[in-house]
């Protein structure tokens, strides 16, 4: 069995999120880089598959050569290969189509992503990778087992989750629990060194159509001086909750 | 500039997230000088719930392989129907699993989770949620048709009276790839993301044996639960409590957080909630910083007599 899965390099998640003077884009400056956290959970679970199964795993990113490191944890991780494509990419549907691309004469029989990023929250990549492949799709996976030329997803729904039997190849984007937060894989000192020398392939992006720009970025704003409130005085929030936030 | 909108249900029942999509698609068509037409797949209820939102028309798909959830099948089914430039989503699970194979196959682009009115209506602009709640985005689509995902409990319900008609269309899209095999739907539990109040507790609670008086602080007032990142990678409540950068991010009016000390993690998921009220014992704790209103205090007295007093106004 084959399978791709879709990684993304974005700032840790203690990041504090500031935008370029003019606006018009993330700074950079100061960064620490990571897997999309969501990304790493459908890397474990393949990674999983790889065990049991004898599944390869090629990881795959579009992005600039910045991203390499986040690439190579990735094969520190266990995958056996990857590549990327030298894209900085600007929408989902350019990320979309470059992985769509590669995928295209891979042969893989799955491709495994998280459900979003956690920089652009786009939501969008698996979806229209699978669109692209015309194959099937399950977003918001907690649950994942392959036999054969099926796989069993288990996927959150509002208040509830469905299990659902899907034919391979198809996509499916996870999310927490698709394998716990305690089975994350931390690279040890093997992994790494064997990382350095996986097969990391470059490719150049086929296309440059973009569907979506961002045009200007905001920060929150700051949230007014909180009102304390004694303990002992809980009718006084009950109050404010009542008569100023109108909320109760 | 005709505009259409999903208006999602489950097993029939139209979801609040419907509405709250049909009441943005009525202010984008009064942008646009048009109508809203309503597609649901399957609905049990009536159209006229659509149209007190706004809708004009509404498009009732009939199709019993479309019974059950498959994403590739419900895009085919709405391309099918949805014959406008401007297709309004609600940024639901579901909804937004349909949205991006819509968009290629009709070769649209996608905004998803979008805050607000658009901006302009040519090119099409608009503000979104970025970087899990520490931003915001205000994106252009290029082209002439867009599909936008708008965020839950972002724009708001918006009763808007219109007259409207319905039309019935017999599909059978083919839904062979995927196949559901078991649904299991949690009876009588508020849904997170809709849910307008949040109760939500962290470590600070000492021990799952201790939720109780969050969920009865919860029932008072109508309120989902919630929960930080190490309760549930602890164990003590399950994922899909876990709001957060890596959890779910939610909006709701009033979000109180006990026991919680809001690491930018936890505030990034829920920082766009209206009003904040922390509970902590420690007054220390970042999340004041963040917080509308706090209590310094102990969370096993203060949370019961708040729930007392509480009850106590909700006579």
């Amino acid at each position: 069995m084959k399978i791709l899965v879709c990684i993304s390099s974005v700032p840790d998640t203690t990041s504090k999120i500031n935008f370029t003077a003019d606006k018009s884009a993330f700074d950079k400056n100061g960064i620490q880089w990571v897997i999309n956290p969501l990304d790493e959970f459908a890397l474990t679970k393949a990674v999983k598959l790889q065990e049991s199964q004898g599944a390869t795993v090629t990881v795959i990113n579009v992005g600039d050569i910045a991203t390499e490191p986040v690439i190579r944890k990735a094969l520190a991780i266990g995958a056996n290969d990857a590549v990327r494509v030298n894209l900085d990419p600007k929408d989902s549907y350019s990320t979309a189509k470059e992985i769509a691309a590669v995928a295209q004469n891979g042969g893989y029989d799955l491709i495994l992503c998280g459900k979003e990023s956690i920089d652009y929250n786009g939501g969008s990549v698996p979806g229209m990778v699978a669109q692209l492949l015309n194959q099937p799709f399950v977003n918001a996976s907690v649950g994942l087992d392959v036999n054969g030329s099926e796989a069993t997803a288990v996927r959150e729904i509002e208040g509830g989750k469905e299990t659902i039997s899907v034919k391979l190849p198809a996509v499916i984007a996870g999310q927490k629990g698709l394998v716990d937060e305690k089975d994350l894989i931390i690279p040890n000192m093997r992994g790494i060194m064997s990382a350095r020398t996986k097969p990391l392939q470059v490719v150049e992006p086929t296309s440059s159509e973009v569907k979506v720009q961002g045009v200007s970025y905001d920060s929150v704003p700051p949230r007014a001086a909180v009102k304390m409130v004694s303990p002992d005085n809980l009718d006084e929030l009950v109050r404010l909750l009542h008569e100023e936030a109108k909320v109760i | 500039m005709a505009v259409f909108v999903y208006a999602e249900n489950i097993n029939g029942v139209y979801k609040k997230a419907a509405f709250e999509a049909v009441s943005y698609a009525k202010a984008v068509a009064d942008q646009a000088g048009d109508t809203v037409t309503a597609i649901s797949v399957n609905p049990t209820d009536s159209s006229d719930l659509l149209y007190k939102y706004g809708a004009s028309n509404v498009i009732n798909i009939k199709d019993e392989g479309l019974k059950s959830f498959s994403a590739k099948a419900f895009a085919q089914a709405v391309s099918e129907v949805a014959d406008g430039n401007i297709i309004i989503f609600p940024h639901t699970t579901d909804a937004s699993s349909v949205a991006p194979m819509l968009a290629i196959m009709k070769n649209y682009s996608l905004i998803t989770n979008v805050l607000e009115a658009p901006e302009s209506l040519s090119p099409f602009q608009v503000k979104r949620r970025a970087f899990s709640g520490k931003g915001f985005m205000h994106a252009k689509a290029e082209g002439t048709g867009v599909i936008v995902t708008v965020s839950q409990n972002a724009f708001g319900v918006k009763e808007n009276a219109a007259s409207g008609s319905e039309e019935v269309k017999n599909l059978s899209v083919a839904n062979e790839d995927t196949k559901v095999v078991s649904h299991e739907q949690s009876s009588g539990k508020l849904d997170l993301k809709e849910a307008e109040v949040v109760v939500s507790a962290g470590r600070g609670m000492k021990g799952p044996e201790n939720w109780g008086m969050i969920e009865d602080l919860a029932n008072v007032l109508g309120a989902a639960t919630a929960c930080s990142k190490p309760v549930s990678d602890i164990g003590w409540r399950p994922h899909t409590e876990h709001v957060g950068q890596t959890g779910k991010a939610i909006s709701p009016n009033l979000y109180i957080a006990v026991g919680i000390s809001g690491a930018i993690q936890h505030l990034a998921g829920v920082n766009s909630s209206k009003t904040i009220v922390v509970i902590n014992s420690d007054p220390e704790a970042p999340f004041f910083k963040s917080a509308d209103y706090g209590v310094v205090g102990d969370a096993f007295q203060i949370i019961p007599a708040l729930t007392e007093k509480i009850k106590a106004i909700k006579g």
